[in-house]
């Protein structure tokens, strides 16, 4: 326990540390928030309903998509995953406290931008406030589970990116952020659901802004869920101490199964 | 003499590639044991098979009585090792990485090793912001702090300045005085000589020879080197011929004799200085080196 608790804070102060954890933890979504806060209400009036869940959604893709993969990856890469195992640090500890250390700097961003956001742009405060902090724990888990898995099947920094573009990019454009789901042709909004994001918005306006869902809100709440346990266990399965050294368990192709929850949510819900 | 290290048989293989071919040997409890060898002779692959990182393909190694690839949990607080690569978050200061590795190894950190390698100073130093022989040194002493049994240590004085070394090689003896075995990779000869109790060298996979750094060195060709330097250069004189030398060469004012009979051979250089009237400025009669012996080996391939 005290090993864990001293990795742990370790972690956290490398989040802030390190410039390009500070970036992607607190400079990137927190100066993407006051931009888009000054900007998208005066051009677009309804994004104001949106502002809250929509930017620390914002927060949770950048830290946790942008922000995770490329330091396990390194670290794998450079032997500091070797240097552990030699001293008995569990793969478990590897994987889970940067994940866990990156959803408490969440925790600071998320309320940052819930506590400003009505005073800075008159965006509305969440109604329900136990179902938006589930919501926001949910999401955030389900996104670290996304960004591990990339950085345990990312074999360098290069593919580590390019996997977490495709996942972000899309969030960005079609996950609800910017323009509301039903808004987007039919196909799009169901391809957009395999987006842990558009499963996030959608849970936030039907169960804790008092707006209208475009399908299952607790379905959503479900979808991240699984999501999240899924790609926490492919990561522990798939995970290697040393590319070089040790041969993986399973083939990387399957981290594709954690989009299982999703699809099958299209056709569910 | 305790056997704390038994390599049976050990075999690694990568694919069709064989990098290490059914080598046996021991290392004792509580000395100090070179492993030597050229790049790619496989020393890394022992070692790595040893710390529990690699399976071996066939074979069988004990390590404190324990199997590293069966029992890799327990053999973490008997080992201690410092790896040749980083392997350390950059971010990190030399104090948390104390606390870290200690609280994995359930001890109490030994912030003193800090002291004593010269790093209290840059305690709160991130890693990345140390030099080279800062880093080395910090890696050593997290490898120690948990007092193994056996440290392996792969070109631990890579890098480091002489304070450093010689601090180093203090505390190599010190550890073995407490009874840490030490398996020292290396491809400084001087040092492995100096360092080792016994030595193995690996050439292409197979151990050619351990023994005693003085058994080694006395398995060879035994030829001494007789180094001379004289006023005027007389024994630059073409077809220079010297009783029981088997080769010669010059190197800056010294003319290099390598001989099998010291006696004979220096009577006849300064026999042959007093006929040319020159004058001798210096001879060096030198015993053959481990590096001399190595070099001939790894040349020749040759098997004891």
């Amino acid at each position: 326990m005290i090993a864990f608790g001293n990795h742990f804070s370790f972690e956290f102060r490398s989040g802030i540390r390190s410039k390009q954890m500070l970036l992607m933890n607190y400079l990137f979504p927190l100066g993407f928030y006051l931009m888009m806060g000054f900007i998208m209400p005066a051009i677009n009036p309804p994004f104001r309903q949106n502002l809250i869940p929509a930017l620390v959604v914002f927060g949770i893709l950048s830290a946790t998509l942008l922000g995770l993969p490329d330091p396990l990856v390194n670290a794998r890469e450079t032997g500091i995953f070797r240097n552990f195992k030699i001293n008995g640090v569990p793969a478990g500890s590897i994987l889970a406290i940067p994940a866990l250390t990156t959803m408490l700097h969440l925790v600071i961003v998320a309320a940052i931008i819930t506590v400003t956001a009505p005073l800075l742009f008159g965006a509305p405060l969440p109604q329900n406030w136990g179902t938006y902090i589930l919501i926001f724990l949910a999401m955030a888990f389900a996104c670290a589970g996304y960004g591990v898995l990339i950085g345990v099947i990312s074999p360098n920094s290069q593919t580590s990116v390019l996997w977490s573009q495709v996942i972000f990019v899309p969030s960005m454009l079609l996950g609800g952020l910017m323009i509301p789901n039903n808004l987007l042709p039919e196909a799009a909004g169901k391809l957009a659901q395999l987006l842990p994001a558009t499963q996030a918005m959608n849970a936030f306006n039907g169960l804790a802004m008092g707006s209208l869902a475009d399908f299952s809100p607790w379905g959503s709440v479900a979808i991240l869920v699984i999501s999240g346990i899924l790609a926490f266990s492919l990561a522990a399965y798939l995970f290697s101490w040393d590319s070089r050294n040790t041969t993986r368990r399973g083939n990387p192709i399957l981290a594709l199964l954690v989009l299982l929850p999703s699809i099958i949510g299209v056709f569910v819900f | 003499m305790e056997s704390i290290l038994q390599i049976r048989d050990f075999c690694k293989a990568y694919g069709d590639f064989v990098a290490v071919d059914g080598i046996s040997f021991d290392v004792y409890r509580g000395e100090i044991f070179g492993l030597l060898g050229p790049n790619g002779a496989g020393k890394t692959s022992t070692l790595e098979c040893l710390e529990g990182l690699r399976l071996p393909s066939r074979g069988s190694m004990r390590v404190a009585g324990l199997d590293p690839s069966k029992k890799a949990q327990r053999l973490r607080n008997v080992i201690g090792v410092q790896l040749q690569s980083s392997g350390m978050p950059e971010a990190i200061t030399p104090v948390e990485a104390m606390k870290f590795f200690c609280a994995y190894h359930k001890v109490v950190p030994r912030f003193d090793l800090l002291e004593r390698l010269a790093l209290d100073e840059k305690r709160n130093v991130q890693f990345y912001q140390l030099s080279a022989g800062q880093q080395r040194r910090l890696l050593l002493t997290l490898a120690i702090a948990h007092q193994p049994q056996v440290l392996f240590l792969d070109e631990p004085t890579a890098g480091l300045d002489v304070a450093s070394r010689v601090e180093l090689h203090r505390l190599m003896h010190e550890l073995k005085a407490s009874g840490t075995t030490i398996v020292l990779a290396t491809h400084d000869m001087a040092e492995a000589q100096e360092m080792s109790d016994r030595v193995g060298i690996l050439l292409k996979g197979k151990l050619v020879t351990t023994g005693t750094p003085m058994e080694i060195t006395a398995a060879g060709a035994g030829l001494t080197k007789i180094s001379v330097s004289t006023q005027n250069s007389c024994l630059a004189e073409e077809n220079l011929r010297l009783p029981a030398v088997r080769q010669q060469s010059v190197r800056d004012d010294y003319f290099i004799f390598y001989s099998h009979d010291i006696g004979l051979t220096v009577i006849a250089i300064l026999e042959f200085i007093r006929l040319r009237e020159d004058s001798l400025v210096d001879l060096r009669v030198e015993r053959p080196s481990l590096e001399d012996r190595f070099l001939e080996i790894t040349a020749t391939g040759l098997t004891q």
